[in-house]
This record gives C-alpha cells, sequence and structure tokens, in this order.
C-alpha cells in the first residue's frame, strides 16, 4: 500500500511542478503588466516599481526565486491589491467556494446515485427513461443557460429567492447557485450508477445472493451498489474540475466572493502572483483528489492493488 | 491441403469472401440499427437543418448580423420585421443567432478536428510501439489528464488575446486526452486480435495491416467518440465566451449571445431564450446522435 502512495506521489509532484512552469511562463508572455495605468508612468519610477517586485531581472532568474520561494510556502504579495498577499487573497476567498463546491457534490452524488439506481431497478421502463431522460438535459443544459433562467423565474418573477450575493452564506442565497452547480454532476453520476449498477445485477454473485433467497433490498444495497459505484470513486478527480468549472460561472453569475471570481480579474489585470498562487492552489487541489480516488479506489478493489 | 488460403486479410481471401457472403457488413449491420433508433435520427434531421441554416441562413436574411438599427432598439419578437426581436443597438436577433449558431458550429468541428488529428496519431503510436515509449506517453497523458485545463486555456487566451484560431486551437489541444486513451486501449486490444495475426501470416505487410485491419476497427469508437466531443467542444467555446474571453464584439457565439442576453433577461427576455434554445437543442442533437451510434456500432451495451 505504501508502495503504491509513494508510485502515486512520484508523479503527482512533477505534475504540479510542470504547472507551475507552464504557468510562469505563459503568464509572462502575456502582452501588457500588472502596473499598466490610464495614464503612462514615468520611466524612472516604472523601472522602481519593477525593481520592487524584482521584475528588473531576466525571466530565467525570476522564475528560479520564484520557484524557491513557493517550496518556503511565500506565494509573494498581490500586484493589484497592494497590501495583501497572495495567501491572504486565497485564504479570505476559498471559503465561499469550498462551501458551494462541498454542497454541490454533496447533494449530487446523493441524488444521481439514488436516481441511477432506481433507474436501473427498471431498465426500460418510464423510471429509466424519466431519469436518462433528465440526465442528457442535464448534460445538455450549460450551467450559463440554467442560471439565469432560475434567477429569472425564482428571483424575478415568484421572487422566493434572492437574485445573488452571500450573505454571510445565508440558506436561501446558497439554493440557486448550489442547485445549478449539482446539476450537471447530477447527470453525469446518475448516467454511471445507472450502468454500473446493470452491469453488476447480471453478474454471477447478484444471481447467487438471489439463488440464496436474500430480500431485494439487501441484493441492491448490500451487495450491487458496492461494486456498481465503483466507477464514481474514479470520477471524483474529474468531477472536482468540473465543478471549478462550474464555479467560475456561478460565482460570476450569482456574485459570489469566491476564488472563481478572482481567477478570471486576476489573470486579465495581469496579477501575476494571484494567478500563479490560485493555478497551484487548483491544481494541488484535483492531484490530491485524484490520489485520493485512487487510494479509495485501491482498497475497494483488491485487483488494483495487486497488479 | 491444397488450394487458396481463406486469410480473411489476404486480397483473394477477401475476394472469395465477398463473393461467397454478400451478406450485410459489421457497418451496414450498425446503420440499420441507427436508422431504427428514433432520438438519433429526429436528431441528425434538426441538425442537418441546423447547418444548413448557419451556412446559407445569414445570407438569406435582410440584415447583417453587425447591423445597427436605431428605431429598432429593444424590438420585440414578431416587431418591426425582426423575427426574433433586436437587442439593445437594434440588431437583428434572428441573424445574429445564425452567425452565432455558425461560428459555434465551426469551432466545434474544427477544434474537435484538431483533437481528433493528436489524438489519433498519439494514441495509435503508443498503442502500437508498445514498451516503454507506450508507458512513457501514456503518462504523459495522465499528466496532462490531471491539470486544471480550463485555467490553462483562460491563461492562453489571455496571453495571446483571443482570436478564433487560438480558440480552436486551445480547445483542441484540450480535448484530444479522452480520445488518444480510447485510440491506444483500441489498437492494443486489435493488435492481438487472431485475424491480424492470421493477416501477418499471410504475408501482409505491417503498413498495410494497418490500413486495411487496424484503422477499420478503430473507426467505430472513434466515430462514437467525436460526436460527444463536438457538443463538448462547443460548451467549452461558449463557457469562455461567458466569461468575456472567447469570439469578440460584434461577432458572436451561442455563448456571447447568451452572455448577453443573460444582462439583459429582466428587459428582453428573448436575447436569453431563442439563443439558449438554439444552444441546448444543437447539443442535444450531437448528444442524441453519439448515443445512438454507440448503441448501433458498440451493441453490447443494451
Amino acid at each position: 500500500m505504501l508502495r503504491f502512495i509513494g508510485r502515486r506521489l512520484f508523479v503527482a509532484l512533477p505534475t504540479l511542478f510542470l504547472v507551475v512552469t507552464v504557468a510562469f511562463f505563459m503568464m509572462r508572455a502575456a502582452p501588457g503588466s500588472p502596473f499598466d495605468m490610464d495614464r503612462k508612468l514615468s520611466p524612472e519610477i516604472e523601472r522602481n516599481v519593477l525593481a520592487r517586485y524584482g521584475m528588473d531581472r531576466p525571466l530565467g532568474e525570476q522564475y528560479v526565486t520564484y520557484v524557491r520561494d513557493v517550496l518556503r510556502g511565500d506565494f509573494g504579495p498581490s500586484l493589484k491589491y497592494k497590501d495583501k498577499t497572495v495567501l491572504q487573497i486565497l485564504q479570505e476567498n476559498y471559503k465561499v467556494s469550498l462551501i458551494l463546491g462541498l454542497s454541490a457534490i454533496t447533494i449530487a452524488a446523493g441524488v444521481g446515485v439514488t436516481l441511477g439506481v432506481l433507474a436501473a431497478l427498471r431498465q426500460n421502463g418510464w423510471v429509466d427513461v424519466g431519469v436518462m431522460g433528465v440526465a442528457i438535459v442535464g448534460v445538455c443544459i450549460p450551467t450559463f443557460v440554467i442560471a439565469p433562467l432560475l434567477v429569472l423565474l425564482f428571483g424575478s418573477i415568484l421572487q422566493w429567492l434572492p437574485n445573488g450575493g452571500w450573505n454571510g452564506g445565508a440558506i436561501g442565497n446558497l439554493v440557486l447557485p448550489v442547485t445549478v452547480l449539482a446539476l450537471p454532476q447530477v447527470a453525469i453520476i446518475s448516467r454511471l450508477t445507472r450502468a454500473g449498477m446493470i452491469e453488476v445485477l447480471q453478474s454471477n454473485y447478484v444471481r447467487t445472493a438471489r439463488a440464496k433467497g436474500l430480500p431485494a433490498r439487501t441484493i441492491v444495497m448490500k451487495h450491487a451498489l458496492r461494486a456498481a459505484i465503483l466507477p464514481l470513486v474514479s470520477y471524483l478527480g474529474p468531477a472536482c474540475a468540473g465543478l471549478l468549472t462550474g464555479s467560475l460561472v456561478v460565482e460570476k453569475i450569482f456574485n459570489l466572493p469566491g476564488l472563481g471570481k478572482f481567477f478570471v480579474i486576476s489573470a486579465l489585470q495581469r496579477d501575476y502572483t494571484v494567478v500563479m498562487g490560485m493555478v497551484i492552489f487548483y491544481a494541488a487541489l484535483i492531484l490530491f483528489l485524484n490520489l485520493v480516488a485512487d487510494l479509495v479506489y485501491a482498497l475497494l478493489d483488491p485487483r488494483v492493488r495487486l497488479s | 491441403m491444397t488450394g487458396p488460403v481463406l486469410a480473411p486479410g489476404s486480397r483473394r481471401g477477401a475476394e472469395l469472401m465477398e463473393a461467397a457472403v454478400r451478406g450485410r457488413s459489421l457497418w451496414e449491420d450498425a446503420r440499420r440499427r441507427l436508422m431504427r433508433n428514433r432520438a438519433a435520427v429526429t436528431g441528425m434531421i434538426v441538425l442537418a437543418a441546423l447547418v444548413v441554416l448557419a451556412v446559407i441562413g445569414p445570407m438569406l436574411l435582410p440584415y447583417r448580423y453587425d447591423e445597427i438599427n436605431k428605431a429598432d432598439v429593444w424590438a420585440q419578437p414578431l416587431t418591426a420585421g425582426h423575427i426574433l426581436g433586436a437587442d439593445e443597438l437594434g440588431r437583428d436577433l434572428l441573424a445574429r443567432q445564425l452567425m452565432g449558431l455558425r461560428v459555434s458550429l465551426a469551432i466545434g468541428f474544427v477544434a474537435t478536428f484538431v483533437s481528433l488529428v493528436i489524438g489519433v496519431a498519439w494514441g495509435a503510436v503508443a498503442g502500437f510501439v508498445g514498451g516503454v515509449v507506450d508507458e512513457a506517453m501514456m503518462r504523459i497523458v495522465d499528466v496532462l489528464y490531471s491539470l486544471p485545463f480550463i485555467f490553462f486555456v483562460i491563461l492562453l487566451m489571455v496571453t495571446f488575446g483571443s482570436n478564433i484560431i487560438l480558440i480552436f486551437v486551445a480547445i483542441g489541444a484540450v480535448e484530444w486526452l479522452t480520445m488518444s486513451r480510447i485510440v491506444r486501449g483500441q489498437t492494443l486490444a486489435l493488435k492481438q486480435k487472431e485475424f491480424v495475426e492470421a493477416a501477418r501470416a499471410a504475408g501482409l505487410t505491417q503498413g498495410a495491416i494497418i490500413v486495411r485491419h487496424i484503422i477499420p476497427n478503430l473507426l467505430g469508437p472513434v466515430v462514437v467518440y467525436v460526436t460527444l466531443t463536438i457538443p463538448a467542444v462547443i460548451l467549452s467555446e461558449s463557457f469562455l465566451s461567458f466569461l468575456g474571453l472567447g469570439v469578440q464584439p460584434p461577432m458572436a457565439s451561442l455563448g456571447t449571445l447568451i452572455a448577453g442576453g443573460a444582462q439583459d433577461m429582466e428587459l428582453a427576455w428573448w436575447l436569453l431564450v431563442f439563443p439558449s434554445v438554439t444552444m441546448v437543442g444543437t447539443l442535444m442533437c450531437f448528444n442524441f446522435i453519439g448515443d445512438g451510434l454507440r448503441d448501433a456500432i458498440d451493441p453490447k451495451d443494451r
């Protein structure tokens, strides 16, 4: 088991390093600088500002310095928000994104697995057709289409829920963003569960369990489900990536103070250090979740561990 | 034993087999199954209509997509000659939507083609050569897989400014990973099949085996995946456009239209609803066709 973890880390760490490198040089290749203002800075001032952030050095040297600082846990100061470090910005804003993402994935897993199992048990019945229909629609309706429509309906017309804003994380403010974020995941998870369940229900050990005379509920809940949700575990990484992508849009539409909103703005403003900090944060998060998924998979399925 | 060797791969064998059983080929079978799938057929018809509309539609309208008409600002649908209404500059929504559909479809097709070329080449080489090369190439894919790609696309857009060619390349470069995995897996499996061995025994060259046996058998899964990649690409593009990083005004894609419509939805619902319906409809067509193709080509899931 330790060797298994070691091997995965052996891949994950160089990946993270690659991310840092590519993002660093890509960001620097962008035209414009964080110190571009409406009024042009005089050359001396500009030189001073660049020197202040070490940006007058050759790019290679800056890169080495940056990597060394990051290894020490120092992500540098923000270039746009003068009195804040990148870590402070991350700390102040990650909570909103985290609450959104966790609620969405929890709800999506619960609803998706339930729907998938129901559909598989009534394969080709009306429940199945209904669930799969909803799943196709869920995959096809982009987040940024469903979100404004829901705001229009529940916010403006019915006035049941607020149109946006965070309001300290009040439930009312969470309902719409979480729903929007969870919908595509519900669609994918229910499809995965259904496919896995149908396959497992035809397997020999399920037939044995039936022949033993076990009640249908026990067979489904104890025997079949455990094997059927295996594919879901390996979907954890991609799901997280999907949530991140979704959160960029959702935070924008609902005007939520999360990291996603920050990322786009910072990239457009050439706030190098903030963008780099976020790329590293997200990449590490996704790599970590992939690692967890691999481990859980190995725990659940001995065949993976032994190979 | 004398007489011709009936290896299915040899030319003579193939000719004889064809003469003997003029039956349905696998593709013919698949075509029939596909045609029985109502959702997929509907999807194909609607999609064909959409493609025709996107190509010739803009030429048939009295308005250009970027034509500003001060008199028609916020025109309701079916008024002042605007079938779907007009936007805040009085631009005809139908004209803009057809143009947006054209742009979105073009991006979908071209970027998918980019991903197809990279993915098939990468996967086929890895699968064929095998060994250390395979290991290294697939490790690279694994690494790229675990990256938050949308961030890199956003960085790319910010870095080089958003022009349409870059959008093609950026999205295509993101989508090839799954394709290469599918192709590699398929190639590995095919390499060990009896008919490939038979072809080798019959004296076919490596190249001939690839062209006559491997590629035709790769085609099925690749076609299925391509039909499912196109909507994913269209989604990615409109996602970028929604964030203001995709197609730039006055050019329109379905994404930019929806983004604009979402801003003004309380004033002019049509600007949000019509592009959204078009977008969802288009994506659904592709998904229905893709699912139908998968069921038709690989019927073991039924």
